[in-house]
């Protein structure tokens, strides 16, 4: 009988949570376990970013963090500022660097230090007012990564 | 317990051809069964015809001579035979029921800090030339001991048993022991009646993260234990079915099964109530 309502109100057998919590604690010591891979990923993230602003090399930080369901990619990328428009000329002035504070930031625990600089970029069509209007100044760019078991050997 | 018959001993090759196969049984976590596995697995080997020796690399926790039932009659161990306190040969115990059987059994007075790499590979090469199988007993851990025991193999067997744990560091060992050493798994302990109740992870959600070719699967019955209270391993008792399954395991080794490992299943009601060991 009270096996019955346990399996009422927990309706997913244990052996399914066991497997979900070994796919994750496995996935993050995979990725703790190869970094040299970690590194080169940070790499061509910075390489990436640099095609379109200029990036803040030294103070980068990539990290990934094992959260309830999801490993999750944090990289902390902080930006000087726009690239010279190189492939897209436009006449008008270079588009406004706006220093961001950090008053909205996500609801996570953060580790990235508070004194790095950050800046919002706008996108190159978006209008200075437009950006000023945006309702969160995004601080950290955050991706969630495969959660597929990773077969780093 | 059945006596199996005794296939006489294979002729010795030639010496500049003989080079045996040597293959660590490991884990990385401790209390999965890779004492009593590498026991069942040798007895099994030995019972089909093979030369073997099973070599204790546990140096201070010394557990395979009293799985086997043959504690009482070892007289040196390895660091002996390390250190040229003792011969090879005379280090060497016999098996009575499986008289192509051999221990070299570990010691319980030293550290595993003790052993010295190099001269146990060189010792486990000179096993090679006069064994078929060189089955090594892995110590728990992934620090020296487990270091020097896995010095000298190019097979492996994993031993799993289906918690998330043993899984976890099953995952580590098969990492650390690299591209050079061909491993296979060995899902034990496994509970059919909880895995129908998906309450234990299952052979194949152990292997989808684990992803070794699978050697056999041991269910968690209480055959084992008798067995193993009474230094008899149950590989040696023709009516078991577990006994069966470590005879497979030997055949799929030798190469002589070529049958996909079967999954235990849950035992029937008389089985239940009929198939009592004491």
């Amino acid at each position: 009988m009270l096996e019955f309502l346990k399996r009422l109100f927990n309706p997913e057998p244990s052996s399914v949570t066991a497997r979900e919590r070994l796919r994750l604690v496995l996935l993050s010591d995979h990725l703790a376990l190869a970094p040299d891979v970690v590194e080169s990923l940070k790499a061509d993230l910075i390489a990436v970013m640099s095609k379109y602003v200029d990036v803040d090399i030294a103070h980068c930080d990539v990290t990934f963090e094992q959260q309830e369901s999801v490993v999750a990619m944090l990289a902390n990328i902080p930006i000087l500022g726009m690239k010279a428009p190189a492939r897209t000329p436009r006449p008008a002035a270079p588009p406004a660097v706006r220093q961001a504070q950090d008053d909205a930031p996500p609801p996570m625990s953060d580790p990235a230090p508070a004194s790095a600089a950050v800046a919002d970029v706008p996108e190159p069509e978006v209008t200075p007012a437009a950006v000023t209007s945006a309702p969160k100044p995004r601080r950290r760019r955050r991706r969630r990564a495969s959660t597929k078991p990773a077969a780093a050997h | 317990m059945h006596e199996l018959r005794q296939d006489p001993l294979p002729a010795a090759p030639p010496a500049e051809q003989r080079r045996g196969r040597c293959i660590v049984v490991t884990s990385g976590k401790g209390g999965v069964g890779k004492t009593t596995t590498t026991a069942n697995v040798g007895v099994a080997l030995a019972a089909s015809g093979a030369r073997v020796v099973l070599v204790d690399a546990d140096v201070g926790l010394r557990n395979l001579d009293i799985v086997l039932g043959l504690e009482a009659r070892v007289r040196h161990h390895v660091l002996d035979v390390l250190d040229g306190h003792a011969e090879l040969d005379d280090a060497l115990v016999s098996d009575k029921r499986v008289p192509s059987l051999k221990l070299l059994a570990a010691s319980q007075t030293r550290e595993k800090d003790d052993v010295d790499t190099a001269a146990f590979k060189a010792m486990v090469d000179t096993l090679r030339e006069r064994f078929d199988y060189v089955l090594i007993d892995c110590p728990a851990g992934i620090e020296m001991g487990f270091q020097n025991a896995i010095v000298g193999a190019d097979e492996a067997i994993i031993v799993c048993t289906p918690e998330v744990s043993a899984v976890r560091d099953a995952d580590r060992v098969v990492g650390l022991l690299g591209e050079r050493v061909k491993i296979t798994l060995i899902v034990n302990r496994l509970r059919p009646a909880l895995v129908k109740r998906g309450k234990m992870l299952s052979v194949d959600d152990v292997n989808a993260i684990l992803r070794l070719p699978l050697l056999g699967v041991i269910a968690d019955e209480p055959g084992v234990i008798v067995s193993t209270n009474r230094g008899e391993p149950i590989a040696l008792d023709a009516s078991s079915p577990t006994g069966e399954a470590y005879r497979k395991i030997a055949g799929r080794i030798v190469g002589t099964d070529t049958s996909t490992p079967e999954i235990p299943r849950e035992p029937s009601f008389f089985g239940k109530l009929f198939g009592g060991q004491r």
